[in-house]
């Protein structure tokens, strides 16, 4: 090793910064996001939504915030400390690793690596344990029941996931996200949302049953199970875990604008005027409007459709999507074989 | 000692501790999450050798997918914690010389002049910084060895069907939903509108 101690350990620290750098605004994010959701929700139900706590109620989610963090830590007396504590960590830290290969520039990425896309299906799939543990160490029967409930819904949409992916790596020819991106280069038609788009509406749908959100939200059915996996956990952890469901919620739409819908590339990039002025050029900013635009369609689902049945999750998912992106696959096979689609320009 | 052995010898601890753990806790819950812990352990000793594609593979299906199985199992089961111990004494006999026969076999290996003494494997060259396990694995595996590639996935295939075909059972008599019926279903199937004049009031 050519370089000294100093330099490795100058190396950490430029890396913690970098980390920061993604944490802090994420974790405001959720914390807009949270507003957002319960803004919009509001207005599509003709209601007004959070308007009391700073102008327009843009302060609320620091007086949720604080509300959380000041409540009591409650832990049931036969619960199993060690785990019961453990699981908002465990439920957390994947959700937030994941974010190390996700590519918001050209240039502003942490983890440049040829496995990115995989790395990203690992860190999801740890995800589950943060859950499991949660229903199991608050020993309790709602808790257990909601955290079943949720893991097999993970696990079960998580195949569906994989054969979306395996459709965009088919096209892109590459694991590496920021490659993933170059690669649908040309403009919006360019984008694999067009010779893919049933594994990209499929993709959308799972990420939303991913993530158990309405209405795949069975696993926390306040009318069946009270508010199953963290039923038990009061203040700070159920906070970790509420966190936890957001960040990934960004997560999956940051992915999604990634995979399918070009990440910073400019939609307009090639037309003849628009394409020559800045708005033709690729930049953060058009990833951050592909992303919010996936995090609201998150919102929009909550407020429309009404939940469904556990059954018919399952058929959903196992009937219905993985024999539909397998198919799609192997077009996505012919297509790529035959170069029907031109990888990047 | 540069960055890299610290943090080798780091999780090389954790990793021994971990497993350990697996074999000596009693409750099994514990001892399927130590397993977890040690597989992350050795991915991440994996991934200090260069070799990031195997060491993320490790954590997507063993640790994501077939350790959530084993928990699942663990905790369903309603285990009791008193019988599993009395096996202890009985079985001991047994486990000694299984574990005598594996030292031996171990140290055999570790031991011998040839093949495998000291020396005989030099430290490889480090990679070029543009290298890409993850390439790398792939090329090898649609190359040199498709054949065997192909098998696997027939393997696995044959492995999938057999477990369905296992597991499948029409049981006469079960009665079960049909969701796409349930689905398909239009409002003039369930509900019948019917005009009918005003019935004059009772008594009147």
């Amino acid at each position: 090793m050519s370089e000294t101690f100093m330099d490795q350990v100058l190396y950490m620290v430029i890396l913690v910064a970098k980390i920061l750098a993604i944490l802090v605004p994420l974790i405001l994010a959720v914390a807009y996001y949270t507003y957002a959701e319960r803004k919009v929700i509001g207005w599509m139900q003709v209601r007004k939504g959070p308007n009391r706590i700073g102008p327009l109620g843009l302060a609320q989610p620091f007086a949720d915030v604080f509300k959380l963090l000041l409540k009591e830590i409650v832990i049931p007396e036969n619960a199993n400390k060690f785990l019961f504590l453990l699981a908002p960590v465990l439920s957390l830290a994947p959700a937030f690793a994941a974010w190390a290969v996700v590519p918001f520039d050209d240039w502003a990425v942490i983890a440049d690596i040829d496995a990115g896309l995989l790395y990203i299906l690992a860190m999801s799939s740890l995800g589950v344990y943060g859950l499991i543990i949660a229903g199991w160490a608050s020993n309790s029967k709602y808790a257990f029941l909601g955290a079943l409930r949720s893991s097999a819904q993970m696990v079960s949409y998580e195949i569906a996931m994989g054969f979306a992916l395996i459709g965009v790596l088919i096209l892109a020819g590459t694991l590496n996200l920021r490659e993933i991106v170059l690669a649908q280069q040309g403009g919006v038609f360019d984008w694999f949302w067009l010779p893919l788009l049933p594994l990209f509406v499929i993709y959308v749908i799972s990420g939303v049953a991913e993530t158990n959100r309405a209405p795949f939200d069975v696993a926390e059915g306040e009318s069946e199970i009270v508010a199953g996996f963290h039923v038990e956990y009061a203040g700070a952890g159920f906070a970790v875990f509420f966190l936890a469901e957001y960040a990934n919620m960004i997560l999956i739409s940051a992915l999604t604008a990634l995979l399918f819908a070009g990440g910073w590339l400019s939609p307009f990039e090639g037309l003849p005027v628009l394409g020559d002025t800045i708005l033709g050029e690729g930049n953060i900013g058009w990833f951050l409007l592909k992303t919010v635009f996936f995090m609201y369609l998150f919102l929009w689902f909550r407020a429309t459709f009404p939940r469904y049945r556990y059954d018919q999750i399952m058929r959903l998912g196992w009937k219905v999507f993985v024999p539909i992106t397998i198919v799609w696959v192997m077009v996505a096979a012919v297509i790529s074989v035959f170069g029907l689609v031109e990888r990047g320009v | 000692m540069s960055i890299y052995e610290i943090v080798f010898y780091l999780f090389s601890a954790v990793l021994m501790a971990a497993a350990v753990m697996v074999v000596t806790v009693r409750n099994p819950v514990y001892a399927a999450l130590s397993l977890v812990l040690a597989f992350f352990s050795s991915a991440a000793i994996w991934m200090l050798l260069e070799v990031e594609f195997l060491a993320i593979i490790l954590v997507l299906v063993y640790v994501g997918a077939v350790l959530v199985l084993f928990l699942f199992v663990v905790m369903m089961l309603d285990i009791n914690l008193a019988p599993l111990k009395e096996g202890f004494i009985r079985y001991l006999p047994a486990g000694v010389v299984v574990a005598l026969l594996m030292a031996v076999e171990l140290l055999t290996v570790l031991w011998t002049k040839g093949r495998f003494a000291e020396g005989a494997f030099p430290v490889p060259p480090p990679n070029p910084p543009d290298y890409s396990n993850t390439k790398a694995v792939g090329q090898w595996l649609f190359t040199n060895y498709l054949l065997a590639f192909e098998v696997a996935g027939v393997v696995l295939l044959v492995a999938i069907i057999a477990a369905v075909a296992l597991t499948l059972r029409h049981r006469p008599g079960s009665r079960r939903q049909d969701p796409a019926a349930q689905v398909r279903v239009q409002r003039d199937e369930r509900v019948r509108l019917v005009k009918m004049d005003p019935e004059p009031r009772q008594g009147s």
